[in-house]
């Protein structure tokens, strides 16, 4: 870039032909792209990024392929895919995020669509909504296991009504972890649809509703459209937020067996077996398939408006 | 039916400008669920309160007694001093890092736009996206060789990973929506660019800085992953601490690991409520239209 640079510098070389001249020149052209001293601003923070994450990524993606045992580069792959309880993992990672996922964003749309706009309270609720985020996935688990427990209030009203005899095994298994996804992830992903739809000026609404569209066909044809690019965003975040489960599915579900997934051996791999090449082959197996997700999502949203969501004048 | 909704809302609206939360039964429905959603959050956080404070919890609506005395067991027990310094420390140190190196990077990326910016936009984009524990794992192993690991500075720097990302993609917008002209009229005016960072920027950025810091502060006390892999057993905060003794539930008391959980509970909430007045969440991704919502 540089060289092209300065081939089309000789404009400048007319008004100043000195070797100063030249190099203010083309700073000037370099300037004119945006190029410039402001730049190194940006320095400090880049190389903290490269240290600190790219680094270790390609780091991790090169010991992956030096497996402790085993003599091709890509045994640990290979291992992973043929030991069905490695490979079970996946699917059982996607059993769970893909439903946490679906029922957290299905669930925030009708909400937050009903909520936008303003009304006394709202700050309130938000607040209450931002609690269990916060909380995390530690705290959660460990209320859920009293909470859902044979014992636990939820089985114990269940039997006072009269709706059960004997207690739902609702922990250590799939649903506990289930649940504790939708408590942290639910609020998530309430609030950025929140944000995104208070960001569609209303007027748009209410010219569908002059030009005589009944409510859903106002929210199908005009808020949805809009919200479809924040959505996508939100679908990517949400999914992010399930697929990376570790604590919940160690502690109110059963690690041994139905929750069983791809963060829980990664983790063995490294710090019980001290496999780290192990560990990072499933690392980077997992970066691959939650960047695969990922990138199916944008594609979607690539094809979509993604413009302004305020109304124009006239 | 349609004409007469709208009608009917038509003057429902003049009567009352403000919106109707209830009243249809979409909005019953709707109303339902967040309660429903609301009852056992409370139920699950209310367990927890409950079984710190109980003498003993089997078979009952609610513990045979009361007693705070867990609280004190669990103080001693797991070192909560110890512990909560150390957090304090690890996300102080976090949210300074970040601040510094995120701000003037969102600076550059908010003012300049120049070959090669949506890739450096990537690179900020990607911790964020890809699961902690998948970079967590390799970073683990890179501190490991050169012998950061369960050190202080060791688990700083992995939280760094996200963290300043999070600062650069919350002040970019933050600093696009202050006016350039701002800063070229005191270049007009004979300030150097030291001043013009000092007494013109630095007071304009200063609730944004605060917002993010408060952000981050809030995410690295409760961030699991990248500390649980990271920390050693001095370095433990508050999270990794709750999660090794829930694990290992047998050992301790059941009380007393959930007197613990509540004094986490308490931190991040007085963490959230200085957040707050600070940060509105709804307010994260736009900036809402109250005043054309009505």
């Amino acid at each position: 870039m540089a060289t092209g640079v300065e081939r089309r510098a000789p404009g400048g070389a007319i008004k100043a032909p000195d070797q100063s001249g030249q190099k203010a020149a083309l700073r000037h052209r370099l300037a004119e792209r945006g190029v410039d001293r402001t730049l190194l601003l940006l320095v400090p923070g880049l190389a903290a990024m490269v240290a600190l994450f790219v680094y270790p990524f390609l780091y991790g993606l090169s010991i992956s392929f030096q497996p402790q045992e085993g003599v091709s580069a890509l045994a640990n792959y290979a291992e992973f895919f043929r030991d069905p309880f490695l490979r079970g993992t996946i699917g059982k990672t996607f059993w769970l995020a893909v439903p946490a996922t679906i029922i957290n964003v299905a669930a925030a749309i009708p909400i937050a669509y009903r909520m936008r706009g303003r009304y006394r309270g709202k700050r309130f609720l938000t607040i209450i909504l931002v609690v269990p985020m916060t909380l995390g996935t530690v705290l959660v688990a460990e209320g859920l296991l009293s909470y859902l427990g044979p014992n636990g209030w939820l089985n114990r009203s269940l039997t006072a009504v009269g709706l059960i005899d004997d207690p739902i095994r609702l922990v250590h298994n799939y649903w506990g972890v289930l649940i504790s996804l939708i408590i942290t992830g639910f609020p998530f992903a309430f609030l950025l649809i929140l944000s995104y739809i208070s960001g569609i000026d209303p007027t748009l609404e209410r010219a569908a509703a002059t030009l005589g569209a009944g409510p859903w066909d106002r929210f199908r044809r005009v808020t949805m459209p809009l919200l479809a690019p924040g959505l996508a965003i939100t679908v990517c975040l949400a999914f992010v937020l399930a697929f990376s489960v570790f604590p919940s599915a160690v502690l109110v579900g059963e690690p041994a067996g139905e929750t069983r997934v791809l963060s829980i051996v990664a983790y063995r791999a490294a710090f019980e077996e001290f496999d780290y090449s192990m560990a990072s082959t499933i690392a980077m197996i997992m970066a691959a398939l939650e960047l695969g997700v990922i990138a199916l999502v944008l594609g979607w949203r690539s094809r979509l408006y993604r413009g302004s969501t305020s109304g124009g004048k006239g | 039916m349609t004409t007469a909704t709208t009608r009917g809302s038509g003057l429902l609206s003049k009567a009352r400008p403000r919106k109707r939360l209830v009243g249809t039964p979409g909005g019953w429905l709707i109303w339902g669920v967040v309660i429903f959603f609301f009852v056992h959050l409370a139920g699950v956080i209310g367990s927890v309160v409950v079984n710190s404070f109980a003498t003993q919890w089997f078979d009952t609506w609610l513990p045979s007694g009361f007693t705070a005395r867990w609280y004190a067991e669990a103080w001693a027990e797991f070192d909560l001093f110890d512990v909560l310094f150390v957090t304090l420390e690890i996300a102080l140190a976090v949210v300074v890092a970040s601040v510094i190196l995120g701000v003037p990077a969102a600076y550059a990326l908010a003012r300049r736009s120049f070959p090669g910016k949506r890739l450096v936009m990537l690179l900020f984009l990607l911790p964020l996206l890809v699961p902690p524990i998948t970079y967590g794992i390799p970073l683990a192993t890179v501190l490991y060789r050169f012998n950061l690991a369960g050190s202080l500075p060791g688990v700083i720097l992995a939280n760094m990973v996200p963290s300043v990302p999070f600062v650069v993609l919350v002040m970019t917008p933050f600093i696009e929506q202050i006016d350039p002209n701002v800063e070229a009229a005191a270049r007009m005016c004979g300030a150097k660019t030291s001043k013009i960072f000092i007494r013109v920027l630095a007071p304009l950025l200063v609730p944004g800085i605060l917002a993010a810091s408060v952000l981050v502060l809030v995410r690295t006390v409760a961030m699991f992953e990248l500390t649980f892999l990271t920390a050693g057993p001095t370095t433990e905060t508050l999270v990794v601490a709750l999660y090794y003794s829930a694990f290992a539930a047998g050992i301790r008391a059941g009380q007393s690991i959930d007197a613990m959980a509540v004094i986490y509970m308490l931190t991040t909430l007085v963490l959230l409520i200085i957040a707050l007045r600070f940060v509105d969440p709804t307010q994260l991704v736009a900036r809402v239209k109250e005043q054309a919502a009505e």
